[in-house]
Parts: structure tokens; sequence; C-alpha cells
């Protein structure tokens, strides 16, 4: 054993180099690395976030898109039936409008017929009066068989 | 120089080898170069993690940063592992008991006699490179520990409970003289075993070392390459132990009676 002053020379360079550590080493490393340490998970959290907001958005989208061809289907059924409709009620309309051209063309031809068949009773009456003219080969009193004649025309 | 060596020669080389340079007589005497290897080693060990530790930036840390960190780290760690109280003291006082123990280790690697031949050339006699084969060295780190473990044990459990302390423990109150003997014991031991543990490992070492120059230089390589690397973990390794003997010393001083 030479243990001697050199000791008391240890001790002191130790207790120096040790305060030093404690004063100018330790802080600043730890300080630099507990930030670090912050900001990784600060980052690993922002991550996280911007993936669950990722999902969120494209269920989000899902939903929109399913949700626009529901309404798309929905309104392509809406125009189908309405378009249905509008061809029968055309149909109809025209169905209608069929029937009452039949109708009226009817009436005309009914018109026609009794008109003509006025028309014939006129001549029918003109040549009967002619001809009962030619048989008695003299002058009728018009206005006294006038009542007469008509009769005549009648019974046509 | 190593070599040829025989008889008496032998001897005064190892001797030579074995001999501090000195100031002083006696009690007084200072072991020069412990001394200055030591604070040397230390300087380099505080101005490079001084330098990182300004330089410390929480983003992408550069070489020395993550180097300095990685020990850092360690000594954090193992502080966190075995010390449950809060201490500013602790962290730091174990990364510079590693890294110091560590560079004064690391001397011992440096070829035994290429330093005390350039001190021969500028007419330094003697020179002992290696910090931790001076007990001087070993015991200034270990007393400073002990000193440590009586403050905390004051502090933590002021002196009525650490004097209850040393006279109940282990064998309750009626044992008291008992007691009071095998706490003594047990508190001196500490720093008795830190120290000579550190030093009788380092001691060998370099001694082997010593023993291998003196062989003839073709089976020099042969021996103390392997030596050297084996050494490698052997220094490594003390200057952990002592760290974590250091952290375990310490928390054992914090916490109350088992």
């Amino acid at each position: 054993m030479n243990l001697n002053i050199t000791l008391l020379g240890q001790m002191i360079t130790f207790a120096l180099l040790v305060w030093f550590t404690m004063k100018l080493v330790w802080p600043p490393l730890m300080r630099a690395m507990a930030e670090r340490q912050k900001n990784i998970a600060d980052g690993l959290a922002q991550a996280e976030r911007s993936r669950r907001e990722l999902e969120l958005a494209q269920k989000k989208a899902v939903d929109i898109i399913r949700e626009a061809r529901e309404d798309a289907a929905g309104v392509i059924a809406e125009a189908g039936k309405r378009a249905a409709k509008i061809v029968e009620e055309a149909k109809h309309q025209a169905h209608g409008e069929g029937e009452r051209l039949l109708v009226a063309a009817r009436a005309d031809i009914e018109l026609e017929v009794s008109r003509a068949r006025e028309q014939l009773r006129g001549a029918i009456a003109q040549l009967a009066v002619e001809g009962a003219t030619r048989v008695l080969e003299k002058e009728i009193d018009r206005a006294a068989h006038a009542k007469l004649l008509n009769d005549v025309v009648k019974q046509l | 120089m190593s070599t040829g060596h025989s008889g008496g020669s032998a001897t005064d080389y190892i001797v030579h080898h074995l001999t501090n340079l000195t100031v002083g007589k006696g009690f007084w005497t200072l072991h020069l170069d412990t001394l200055i290897f030591s604070v040397v080693l230390g300087m380099v060990f505080f101005f490079v993690f001084r330098r990182a530790a300004v330089r410390a930036t929480a983003g992408v840390p550069g070489g020395l940063q993550n180097f300095v960190e990685i020990l850092v780290e360690f000594a954090d760690r193992q502080v966190k592992d075995t010390f449950h109280g809060r201490s500013e003291l602790i962290a730091p006082l174990a990364l510079t008991i590693f890294c110091w123990v560590f560079l004064w280790n690391f001397m011992d690697l440096v070829p035994v006699d290429l330093l005390p031949l350039f001190a021969g050339w500028v007419g330094v006699p003697y020179l002992r490179v290696v910090p931790s084969t001076d007990m001087n060295a070993t015991f200034g780190l270990s007393l400073t520990v002990l000193v440590l473990i009586i403050f905390y044990s004051f502090k933590i459990k002021g002196p009525i409970g650490y004097a209850r302390e040393f006279l109940t423990h282990p064998f309750g109150p009626y044992l008291f003289p008992a007691n009071l003997l095998l706490n003594i014991v047990e508190l001196l031991a500490k720093p008795l075993s830190l120290s000579l543990r550190l030093f009788g490992n380092l001691y060998a070492g370099e001694m082997i070392f010593i023993l291998i120059a003196l062989l003839p230089w073709w089976i020099q390589p042969l021996l103390s390459w392997p030596w050297a690397v084996f050494h490698i973990l052997i220094i490594t390794l003390q200057a952990f132990i002592f760290m974590v003997l250091t952290i375990v010393y310490l928390s054992m001083a914090h916490e109350e009676s088992h």
C-alpha cells in the first residue's frame, strides 16, 4: 500500500469531474433526448390521427357515393314511372281523341245523310208535283194544294 | 528494451514499470503520472461530452451525439433500473465513473513500453500510464463514493434514523455491539471491495503485459494480442462493475432499512 496525498488529488479531480458532468453535460443532453422523444411521440400520434381521419373520410366518401347511387336509382325509377305514365296518358288521350273524331265523323255523316235525304225528299216532291202537273195538264192552285203536297212530302 | 532481459535486469525492468513518477516524501508524495493521466483522461471525457452537449439537437443526431447519447442513455438506464428515488447526481455520477474508469483502463491497452519510452526521451525517469493500477486512483473513486453513501444516508434517514439502523440491524436492539461492528465492516467493505477489485484486475492485467514484454520478441504478439483482446472485455467489465455497484450502494443508502 502506498497511499498518499495523491488520493486527495484524485478525489478532488473526481468530484470536479462529476460536478461538471452534472451541471454542463447531463442537462443539455437529457433535454435534447427528451425533446426528440416528444417530437417522435407527437409525430406518431399525428400520423395515427391522420390515418384515422383518412379512414373516416374514406368511409364518408363511400357513404356519399352509395347515397348518390341510391338517389340516381330513385330518380331513374321515378323517371321511368313518369314516362310510363305519360305514355299511358298519351295513349288514353289519343284513344279519347279518336273516339271523339269518330263520333264527330259519324255525326257529320248522319247530318250529310239526313241532308241528302232532305234534298232527295224535296227533289221527289218537286218531281211528283211536276209529274202531277204534267198529268193533269192544267194549272193547280199551289196555295190550295200546298197542304196536300206537304202531306205527300212528309210521307216519302 | 523489452527483449533480452535476464535475471536481475528483468526484475529491474518490472520494478521500473511499477514505479510512479513522484514528487514529495512520505505521505505528502504526489504520483504525478497518475494525477496527470487521470486529469487528462477526465478532460478528454469531459470535453467530448461537453461538445456533444453544447451541440445537442432534438433533431437528427450526428455521429458524436449518437455515441454520447448511447452512453448517457446506458448510464441512465442502469440508474433507473436500480435506483428508485429521484436524484440529479447519481446518473451523471454513474456516467462519469463508467467513462473515466474505462479511459483509465484503456491506457492498459497502450503498449507497456511505448509511453515510458517517450517519457525517457524527454528525461522523465518513471511513468505509469494506467491510473487504475494505482491504488490512490481507485481509492480516490471509492472513498468519494463512501462519502456520498454516508451523505445520502444522513440526508434520507436523518442522523437518528441512520444511527438506529447502525445499532439495531440486523440482530435487533439487544445485540447492538455486534450490529455496530457488522455495519461498520459492511460500510467499509464497500469502498474497499470497489477499489481493490478494479485495482487488482488492472494491476494483474498490466503485470501480464509487462511479463509478456520480457519474452523474446517473436513470441510477444502471439501472447499479447490475445491478452489485449481479452483485456478489452475486462476493462469494459470493470468500468461497468464499478458503475453498477456505485449505483447499488447509493440506492441502498437511499432506502430505509430492510
